[in-house]
């Protein structure tokens, strides 16, 4: 199953064109625009957090490496973005959105270089721990960060000097989107790529991979800076979208609940990363005031069906409806 | 002929055991040698030595001369020492034209590339098909490696080595679970290489070695018992009182 869905997608005689289902989570991302003008901000929410998973799948899906810090990425992009944009007199968006998508993939390398030199629980401790330092950092340097305030007073100009973030979030939301297919395009081709198929190669069997000689370890520092990159990236978005940087952006939640809504969608496959965040996030939004209390406990049970019933997720089980159905 | 790949006094042992115990072995270019000895004598060790999987407590290892006692597992690879797996070590969840399209790809120096689809590199393609059709099994290029009998994977490991177009094929009991018809194909693949390349191969089948080998090492407890041409070994005492028991193993 897992096999067709992989060779439909990569490798060296995979099919690289694209398929018409892939522009769904697009197409239902402008429809979404335009029918439900009430919810732009939980929509930009969840094109943010579809973005954040994108990044974790590249090392988690791809590479393998299993993360529970990947907030620290999120948290260093909107705090650099919330800097440039508080302290600096440069407010346009895309330059604090490039200066957060640097020095994520910084952090990302840095912390990678120490990180990947471990294996399996203890990769896992280490994200977590860098995650709990920066948090701390952010806490302590509150002159800087505003500590528990949040970092406030962030100017971000026009998009491209035209389009003005407006009290709707219609230019935040479209902005975010484009933010979306960008890095959903630079994902795709690097999955599709001999790099990308290495990947593969090293979460299936590194040791096969020394064994042809190639260079596991930097392989998989490049991905895992990439990959913070583009959660630098998320975490920019967060800021200019709100205005607002909290530390909670560095904090065990997102960590957490992005693994869980990559699972949640399907690991490894791309579209799982839209499809799990779009659904955490509505049934949030949704379940979440009303019943509280059950909230993660709800979730908590979702995760276990999915894992034990369609343990490719979200997405596998409509790609095997899919082809029940007799189509691709 | 000159020697390609040497150890010397290369020693290792886990704990208190002696797994490789002195072990002097020069393989020339276009060696078709074969290291037999009985189970836990430490010939899968020594390929481990040799490719830089463990290091060893002592003595050294040198290609062309060369000492690379402290050199990487890929850096040995870049420089022409391949290897393949006792037990099959794949990637289930690629297919197999992928699976050596991998070595083929590092090889080649493309691991790295990012941004062009894999799909496009047709040589790479080609090279692969023509490995398998090598190895009589291009039909399957497009399946799972999971999905195949564990005869064929074999030979998929066989594949992978090739890939790398290795100076050094260092062979761990390759018909290891391959039905004996196709063992045969094994030995004619092998025989079809350039004759230049040197090939260490651990066997249990003496009957492969004595087809394979115009050289034989056998390895007791860790050390090297004896070396000489195959007729030679064969008949020497002590290796047929070590095998007399083990003839049926493997
Ligand atoms: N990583 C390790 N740690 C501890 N002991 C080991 C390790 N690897 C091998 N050994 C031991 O070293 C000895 C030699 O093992 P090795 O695998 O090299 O033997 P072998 O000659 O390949 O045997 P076989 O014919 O069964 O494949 C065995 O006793 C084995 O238990
Ligand atoms: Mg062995």
């Amino acid at each position: 199953m897992t096999a067709e869905a992989r060779s439909a997608q990569a490798g060296y005689a995979g099919a690289t064109r694209y398929r018409w289902y892939e522009a769904v989570p697009f197409i239902v991302a402008i429809g979404f625009y335009f029918a439900m003008p009430d919810y732009l901000s939980l929509g930009s929410r969840i094109l943010i957090f579809v973005l954040f998973a994108l990044s974790l799948d590249l090392v988690l899906g791809f590479g393998g490496i299993v993360t529970l810090g990947h907030s620290a990425f999120l948290g260093t992009g909107a705090y650099v973005a919330g800097f440039i944009g508080a302290y600096s007199p440069v407010s346009d968006p895309i330059i604090q959105l490039l200066g957060a998508v640097l020095a994520a993939g910084l952090v990302g390398f840095l912390t990678g270089c120490i990180i990947l030199r471990t294996k399996g629980l203890t990769v896992i401790m280490l994200t977590l721990a860098f995650a709990a330092i920066l948090l701390e950092l952010a806490n302590k340097a509150s002159a800087i960060t505003g500590g528990t305030d949040g970092l406030s007073g962030i100017q971000v100009a026009p998009i491209f000097g035209r389009f003005e973030f407006d009290l709707y979030g219609q230019t935040g939301y479209l902005y975010c989107l484009g933010v979306l297919l960008v890095a959903w395009y630079l994902v795709r081709r690097l999955v599709h790529s001999p790099f990308g198929t290495s990947l593969t190669g090293i979460r299936d069997n590194a040791s096969r991979m020394h064994a042809i000689g190639a260079p596991v370890y930097w392989r998989l520092v490049a991905a895992y800076s990439i990959s913070a990159a583009i959660a630098g990236a998320a975490g920019a978005l967060l800021t200019q979208i709100n205005q607002l940087v909290g530390l909670d952006v560095l904090g065990f939640e997102p960590s957490g609940e992005v693994v869980v809504m990559l699972i949640l969608g399907g690991v490894g496959q791309i579209y799982g990363a839209f499809l799990g965040p779009a659904v955490f996030l509505v049934l949030q939004d949704a379940l979440a005031k009303q019943f509280p209390e059950f909230w993660y406990l709800g979730i908590g049970i979702g995760l276990l069906f999915v894992v034990w019933y369609a343990p490719t997720g979200l997405i596998g089980l409509i790609s095997r409806v899919a082809r029940r159905w007799g189509r691709p | 002929m000159s020697v390609v790949l040497e150890t010397l006094n290369l020693q290792r042992s886990f704990g208190a055991l002696m797994v490789t115990d002195n072990v002097s072995l020069s393989i020339p270019v276009g060696a078709r040698h074969a290291l037999i000895g009985p189970n836990g004598a430490g010939k899968t060790t020594l390929i481990n030595l040799l490719t830089g999987v463990l290091s060893p407590s002592g003595g050294s290892v040198r290609l062309d001369g060369e000492d690379i006692t402290g050199v990487g597992q890929a850096a040995r690879v870049k420089r022409g020492i391949a290897r393949t797996f006792q037990i099959n070590s794949l990637f289930r969840n690629l297919t197999v034209l992928d699976t050596i399209a991998l070595a083929v790809a590092e090889r080649s120096g493309i691991g790295w590339s990012i941004w062009r689809p894999a799909n496009s590199y047709r040589s790479v393609r080609d090279e692969c098909m023509e490995i398998l059709t090598r190895l009589g099994i291009a039909d399957e290029a497009l399946r799972q490696i999971s999905e195949l009998a564990y005869g064929k994977q074999r030979l998929v490991e066989i594949a992978v080595a090739l890939g790398l177009r290795p100076r050094v094929l260092l062979l761990d009991e390759p018909a290891a679970g391959v039905p004996s018809m196709e063992s045969g194909r094994i030995l004619e693949v092998l025989a079809e290489l350039p004759s230049d390349i040197a090939i260490l191969m651990i066997e249990h089948d003496m009957d492969l070695v004595a087809r394979f080998a115009n050289r034989i090492t056998v390895l007791v407890a860790g050390a090297v018992l004896t070396e000489g041409a195959p007729l030679e070994v064969m008949a020497d005492e002590r290796v047929r009182s070590v095998y007399l028991g083990e003839a049926l193993h493997g």
